[in-house]
């Protein structure tokens, strides 16, 4: 038996002899059937080429993003040096393509762990208090709920003001409260188990229960709304640039880049198109791995055991 | 002794029918939850770095021109007593004077309303007819063609950024092949042709029987409205698919198969006339959702609704515009909310 053999018998052993093996074993026993589904596995490989392409933007960028060249200025696809066409002050649509991953990811990157945060935090501790807290976090919850997601990120940018960090800002307060409802919901039933009891009953106090007995459990089904959230999140955030509120020029968010495009849209359609390509793409990409994660990660409503 | 009296006077009470308590339950909430959405508008204003004063008095006023306005503004009570203020405003439909043209925003609200109101009803339309149907045979035929196509068609529609979809719409299906009328609701030779009734021009165009003008906001409309109609179609058919699935693999249906029933029968009959109830709450809820896809397709179609509103007032930094535009959209979403939550409980016997 070669030594990868042993590895995965041992990974896919039904008697673990420690609690890490069997953590590991679990683990490897999803990647196996995260792995069998061809269109997650898709996604992954997208977003994991997006992540390479936003590390090493400097090095794949064949021209600098913010020089302008004049005189080639709305160059179509394929004409020699811009293979993705120069935009209306004749920079490289490619390059500010690869470098607009960065700020992207960023967004996402940011949003997605201010968000499920918050919601994580407000949630457990409105579950777990109950009472009066409860009422009171939960009326909070369906407060900032009650409003349509974009409507309210623009009333917050407009006293933010305009720019990425506010835009990011923006996004994180309205997409908190769906977190806060999942993590309220994990931690009700979490609450009332034998072994809350148990750990209550050895002089574990409500934080110490709180951190290290309701939030591990909540993670998963956290993780999994996070991951089908990031295309919404990203939606939103081209959406605020395109309106001109997220980032500013000459930066070269994908959305900013749509909305400078939209100008010359029927003369010189490639100028909006490729940035909006390039956001389906990464969207849809965060779709179906969110898809294939469900189905892992939370078999209540994957139907598959 | 006291215990025995209360019981007695428990008795004697009329118990509330618990469908009734709910719905009462359900309108507090949304007091409550309105109070608070005004809350939050009211102290966006508050914190605005923009100056109410300054705003009114302009830069060169006196320092007692500037302290007048601001006791007339009532910015020196307590904030408690500012957001009562606030709320007897709104109440009355006063969202105070657009810095901008200097016109009541609560009128400007209501002109531009109907042109939202048109094209997200004309949206959820195309949504139902279309996403309905597909949304029903992917569940019968699950795994088939059919479902694949469902399944992408919401897929993609996820993940597609609606303003680029609606510049693609535009090169292709009026840039290129002249299908549709471009941006804007008429073309210029049509505009004002028709008394406004209602606002919307569609219907004041039939109503005046101006048929060249109803063909022309046609071919306005159709395009942002498939838009916004392919939006709730995605979210609808997985809804609706969903639902029948349930109902499909339930022991009723499987009992009227075994009694024979047609195909038919067995699918509209029975299966679809119990997702009726759940079916007509998501659709009021994907109308809601229209409400905000709708800010960025306005943009993009120049269509003078309250998307385009908002978003014009922000840009020019008309904050009672963009507070006033908020609070009616937010309210807007609460009672379509509320309401599908009380079609629930009304017409599905199960919630009894």
């Amino acid at each position: 038996m070669s030594d990868g053999m042993k590895l995965r018998a041992w990974l896919l052993t039904d008697a673990p002899v420690s609690r890490h093996h069997a953590r590991l074993a679990g683990l490897y026993k999803g990647w196996l059937s995260f792995r069998a589904n061809t269109m997650a596995m898709f996604g992954l490989s997208i977003l994991v080429f997006l992540a390479l392409v936003a590390l090493f933007a400097p090095f794949l960028a064949p021209h600098d993003p913010f020089v302008q060249d004049l005189a080639n200025r709305l160059e179509p696809i394929g004409s020699p040096g811009h293979p993705l066409g120069t935009d209306s002050l004749g920079r490289d649509i490619l390059s500010r393509l690869i470098h607009g991953s960065r700020i992207t990811l960023y967004i996402v990157m940011i949003v997605a762990l201010i968000a499920p945060t918050a919601g994580l935090l407000i949630g457990t501790v409105s579950g777990y208090a109950g009472g009066w807290i409860d009422m009171l976090l939960m009326r909070i919850t369906d407060i900032f709920l009650a409003f349509p997601r974009l409507v309210l990120a623009l009333a917050f940018v407009a006293v933010l003001g305009a720019g990425v960090e506010n835009a990011v800002l923006a996004i994180s307060l309205t997409a908190w409260p769906p977190y806060a409802r999942i993590a309220r919901a994990e931690t009700l039933t979490i609450r009332s188990a034998d072994y809350i009891s148990a750990i209550r009953l050895q002089g574990a106090g409500p934080f110490r229960i709180i951190t290290k007995h309701v939030w591990p459990l909540c993670i998963s089904s956290l993780i999994v709304r996070v991951t089908l959230d990031m295309a919404g999140i990203i939606l939103a955030a081209a959406g605020l640039g395109f309106l001109g509120l997220g980032a500013q020029p000459p930066s070269p968010e994908w959305g900013a880049m749509i909305s400078e495009g939209r100008r010359f849209i029927l003369d010189h359609w490639w100028v909006a198109t490729v940035p909006g390509l390039a956001i389906f793409t990464v969207s849809l990409a965060f779709n179906l791995l969110g898809d294939g994660l469900r189905d892992v990660l939370d078999p209540k409503a994957g139907g598959r055991q | 002794m006291a215990v025995a009296e209360k019981t007695v006077e428990r008795r004697r009470r009329a118990p509330l029918a618990p469908w009734l308590k709910g719905t009462l339950l359900t309108l507090g909430s949304m007091a409550v939850t309105m109070l608070g959405l005004l809350f939050v508008t009211f102290i966006i204003g508050r914190v605005m770095p923009i100056d109410p004063v300054l705003a009114i008095v302009g830069e060169r006023a006196s320092q007692s021109t500037y302290d007048e306005v601001y006791q007339q503004l009532g910015l020196d009570k307590p904030l408690i007593v500012q957001f009562a203020y606030y709320l007897w405003d709104v109440i009355r439909g006063d969202f105070g004077m657009s810095l901008l043209n200097a016109r009541p925003v609560a009128e400007d609200i209501a002109r531009v309303f109907p042109a939202t109101l048109e094209l997200a009803t004309l949206g959820v339309f195309v949504g139902i007819v279309i996403g309905v149907p597909l949304g029903v045979i992917a569940a019968v035929r699950q795994g088939s063609w059919i479902d694949q196509i469902a399944r992408i068609l919401a897929l993609v529609g996820y993940s597609m950024p609606i303003f680029w979809l609606g510049l693609m719409g535009l090169l292709v299906f009026y840039g290129i092949l002249g299908w549709v009328g471009g941006p804007g609701r008429l073309d210029i030779f049509y505009v004002d042709i028709v008394p406004s009734v209602t606002g919307m021009i569609l219907i004041d165009s039939a109503l005046a029987g101006d048929w060249a003008v109803f063909r022309n906001a046609f071919s306005h409309i159709v395009l942002p409205a498939s838009l916004l109609g392919y939006y709730s179609l995605a979210y609808i058919s997985r809804m609706t698919r969903s639902f029948m699935l349930e109902q499909l693999s339930a022991e009723y249906v499987i009992t009227a198969r075994v009694k024979g029933a047609s195909e038919r029968a067995v699918v509209w009959g029975h299966a679809f006339t119990n997702i009726r109830v759940q079916l007509v709450t998501v659709i009021v809820l994907s109308y809601a959702n229209l409400l905000e896809g709708s800010v960025l397709t306005e943009i993009i179609f120049s269509w003078p609704g309250i998307g385009s509103y908002i978003t014009t007032a922000l840009l020019s930094a008309d904050m009672n515009a963009v507070l006033g535009g908020t609070v009616v959209v937010g309210l807007i979403f609460i009672c379509l909310n509320i309401f599908s939550d009380l079609l629930y409980r009304i017409f599905d016997p199960r919630s009894k």
